[in-house]
């Protein structure tokens, strides 16, 4: 290919020894050409990432020196010395990287850290060097490009974080752009916002992109081509419709199936009484502004819920909208100014002390990061077994329950021995949902419990939750910023903006007929929507589905 | 931001108090100073006449109150044993700590920081290693022991340095080096482990990224975000080389405040030790102060929380 502008051949990135295959990267081939988007999708661990890091020269030093060959230019990136891939880096071929955020440099402005690229690789004065910068900040859609020059990274949101990142990798005009997941750290707005931006920028640039992702419906909206990774190897690589659309591969498939859709969970009949009445729930903040003042910011305005026996409220919107505060004002672990929280019927919001430690055994929750919430130097037998001896279940019993909850859960029962570290994202969040089941709750608080899992993992994941809610029936607050999820698994979603409630309905008519501009946004932004996918997964829902009460 | 430093002010203070307070009554509860200083054989009317002299027949609270009162204005009294003003005696000692101190000090930085840089960049290496092991035997060492094995061999068997007292440079040698040790040992420890933490962080990766070479990033990107825990702990060790004077000092017969306080504490010259702890007292509360002004400087987050 005569556009070809770098080709990856026969890559090989060697594991430690020890670890639980060989290769992290094996006999890896395929090439991105000018103005082409190729997206690189696998789940966690296909070794996608690394393949980015190697062509960049930025594997971690465990890992040994990689094998093949990484053309580009008529050099391979693997044998240059090191004062020449400095000068090809950041010039020739630049990469962005999935949290923006923690990409930054805390301590220096980020006008001086999109400006260092220019200090390193031109001779240009610094007069020159600031105007280009502020330049860029208007070129990938910053507000104030001024004031954003002198800011330091805290002060950001994460999208403008990655403008700033994405004004960084841009600022020499590269030939290729590596970007490893850039959007998954961000809301769906943002996501569709960075999306176009990355679009408009290979139409102006002709810049050769490859897009690391693990969401096909980020695949469907911006990739030419698709190239699946499994373990290390490539499974299959081809045109964005001929993979989406008709795939060859098995493995394909199953990850397509796997892919959330904006499906609607039928209406269940039956729902028992109310687990959970929130009326008038306020919640502000108060923090310091410029000059001495301050500024209160309603993070909770005023908000009604109801939830009932079996039922599954989700709470959908951006970072920032509510949704945490709301879920933390629910089980008082931030105290709500006003407000009258009832949870099966007896009274929840003015406990306090040893009441309010008891009441809590009917409210649990799971967080976002199965790798934090567990604690590494625990069993996870005990781990499980801890909740229900602190609310009065004998030891032997406790143990007996924990170690029931995990073969519910899908893992074995000789797992209640073992260590957090040794279990894999997806179990570990299992892990935690039977610890959250263990002291029988009447509602469980789901906070971004999936979103951090890949798509094979989470529909596992939300099968659990919804046959164990058939099997126990508490309710469920799930909050989550995606749409495709919460249309799966709720029977009601709330839509929050700015601490209130914009809208409310299930998931039918919500998405069927949206009546509010901001839920029109949002799902708008959901990536993929067009994109039709075939009836491998729909099946895959209707098992969800079916399991449901 | 007025509020924040009037509340540190107003903690500092705090501080203070509780600290000549504790002073006073351990010293008043642990046995007769008169006795002690008039000594054992002395008459009964002796004694009488030695307490009547400082006022020391007075009610303890009204001499709490009179010492706060001393205290709050700067008057740190008069020695009970030569009648000399206890300001004068420690201010004419202090210039021998602080040079002690500052020489210490600025090679524990230099040896320290720099030692635990290269331990970190070459972890697990044998230079990693090497590093670590004199780093543990800088800090496990009493500083005593140290202080007589250096004299036992570049004093009496090689005769090189001179083994006690001033006057030339080479009297500092010994004392500085047995000081700086532990300072060093720890300051290597915890340079090695803010470095690796840093190291690993995504935005050194960024900087690579960019093309940015390997030592701009130790020095300019990683060292910055790893100096934020290490100030704590060189504010720390700021007290702790003040609290090493004091058995240093003695050792190698050095002439600063560590030594004064040993020999008032044993002849219960009150005033005099008094005095001390509060001036080593302040010297901490003024390290602690300058570890918050240098956070800000460094990590802007924390600047604006202030």
């Amino acid at each position: 290919m005569s556009n070809e502008r770098l080709s990856i051949e026969n890559l090989d990135v060697q594991l430690p020894t020890g670890a639980d295959r060989t290769f992290a990267v094996e006999g890896l081939s395929l090439s991105v050409a000018k103005g082409e988007i190729l997206c690189i999708v696998g789940e966690s661990g296909s070794g996608k990432s690394l393949t980015a890091l190697a062509t960049m020269g930025l594997l971690p030093s465990n890992l040994g020196k990689p094998q093949g060959r990484v053309m580009f230019e008529g050099q391979d990136l693997l044998t240059i010395d090191d004062a020449t891939r400095r000068s090809i880096t950041g010039r020739r071929i630049a990469m962005i990287f999935q949290e923006p955020m923690a990409a930054l440099n805390p301590i220096f402005r980020v006008g001086e850290q999109v400006a260092e690229t220019f200090r390193i690789h031109t001779d240009l004065p610094r007069s020159d060097i600031r105007r280009k910068v502020i330049e860029l900040f208007g070129e990938v859609n910053l507000p104030d490009p001024e004031q954003i020059y002198h800011s330091y990274p805290h002060q950001l949101s994460g999208g403008q974080c990655q403008r700033v990142m994405i004004a960084t990798a841009l600022a020499l005009d590269p030939s290729v752009l590596i970007a490893d997941e850039p959007t998954t750290a961000l809301d769906v707005t943002t996501q569709a916002q960075i999306l176009k931006l990355m679009l408009d920028l290979r139409a102006k640039h002709d810049t050769g992109i490859i897009f690391i992702t693990h969401d096909f419906g980020v695949v469907a909206e911006i990739a030419d081509r698709v190239a699946v990774m499994k373990m290390g190897k490539l499974i299959e690589i081809g045109p964005r419709d001929e993979i989406l659309n008709h795939p060859r591969e098995d493995y394909t498939r199953s990850l397509l199936a796997a892919v959330p859709t904006l499906a609607r969970r039928q209406e269940r009949k039956g729902l028992g009484n109310p687990v959970l009445l929130a009326r008038n729930i306020v919640k502000t903040f108060t923090r310091a502004g410029g000059f001495g003042g301050t500024r209160t910011v309603k993070a909770v305005d005023n908000i009604d819920l109801t939830i009932r026996r079996g039922e599954t409220l989700g709470l959908v919107g951006e970072s920032g909208s509510g949704k945490s505060t709301l879920a933390q004002c629910v089980i008082r672990l931030v105290q709500p100014e006003s407000g009258d929280i009832t949870i099966s019927g007896g009274d929840f919001s003015s406990l306090s002390g040893k009441a309010l430690r008891e009441a809590r055994r009917k409210v649990q929750i799971v967080f976002q990061d199965p790798y934090t919430a567990l604690d590494p130097r625990q069993k996870i037998g005990d781990a499980i077994a801890e909740g229900p001896m602190i609310h009065g279940l004998g030891k032997k019993a406790s143990t007996a329950r924990a170690l029931d909850l995990l073969e519910a859960c899908g893992l074995d029962r000789s797992a209640g021995d073992r260590f957090p570290h040794e279990f894999s994202g997806g179990q570990r969040q299992r892990i935690c949902i039977a610890r959250a089941l263990a002291v029988e709750p009447e509602l469980l608080i789901a906070d971004e419990s999936v979103s951090a899992l890949d798509v094979s993992v989470q529909a596992q994941v939300l099968k659990l939750l919804a046959d164990m809610q058939a099997r126990l029936g508490f309710g469920i607050l799930f909050i989550t910023h995606d749409l495709r999820v919460a249309s799966q698994i709720c029977d009601n979603i709330a839509v929050m903006k700015g601490g209130r409630i914009v809208e409310r309905g299930d998931p039918a008519t919500l998405f069927g007929a949206p009546k509010e501009n901001y839920t029109k946004e949002l799902l708008a932004a959901v990536p993929g929507k067009s994109w039709r996918h075939h009836a491998e997964a729909a099946t895959a829902l209707d098992d969800i589905r079916e399991d449901a009460p | 931001m007025t509020r924040f430093w009037l509340l540190r002010i107003l903690r500092t203070v705090l501080t203070l108090w509780f600290v000549v307070t504790f002073t006073f009554v351990v010293l008043r509860t642990s046995g007769d100073p008169v006795i002690a200083l008039v000594g054992a054989d002395a008459t009964t009317e002796e004694v009488e006449q030695f307490r009547a002299l400082w006022r020391l027949d007075d009610p303890l609270w009204i001499q709490y109150f009179r010492y706060i009162m001393q205290m709050a204005t700067g008057q740190f009294g008069i020695s009970y044993r030569d009648g000399r003003e206890v300001f004068d005696i420690i201010a004419e000692r202090i210039p021998w700590t602080l040079m002690l101190g500052v020489f210490a000090y600025i090679g524990a930085i230099l040896i320290g920081v720099p030692a635990g840089i290269i331990a970190a960049i070459k972890r697990g290496s044998t230079f990693d290693n090497l590093i670590m092991a004199t780093a543990v035997f800088g800090f496990a060492l009493p500083n005593f022991f140290l202080g007589i094995l250096l004299i036992l061999l570049f004093s009496l068997s090689l005769q090189w340095l001179p083994s006690s007292g001033t006057g030339t440079i080479w009297h500092l040698v010994m004392p500085a080096l047995t000081l700086a040790t532990f300072t060093a040992g720890t300051l290597a420890r915890f340079t090695r482990s803010a470095m690796l933490e840093v190291l690993d962080k995504l935005y050194i990766r960024a900087a690579a990224a960019k093309g940015v070479g390997y030592w701009k990033r130790i020095i300019l990107h990683a060292l910055p975000n790893a100096s934020i825990p290490l100030v704590t702990i060189i504010g720390l060790n700021l007290g702790e080389l003040i609290g090493g004077a004091i058995v240093v000092e003695t050792v190698f017969a050095w002439p600063g405040i560590g030594r004064l306080l040993v020999t008032a504490v044993s002849s219960r010259d009150l005033a005099v030790v008094q005095g001390l702890v509060l001036v080593m007292a302040i010297t901490m509360v003024l390290a602690n102060l300058l570890v918050d002004l240098m956070y800000g400087l460094l990590d802007p987050r924390i600047r604006v929380k202030n």
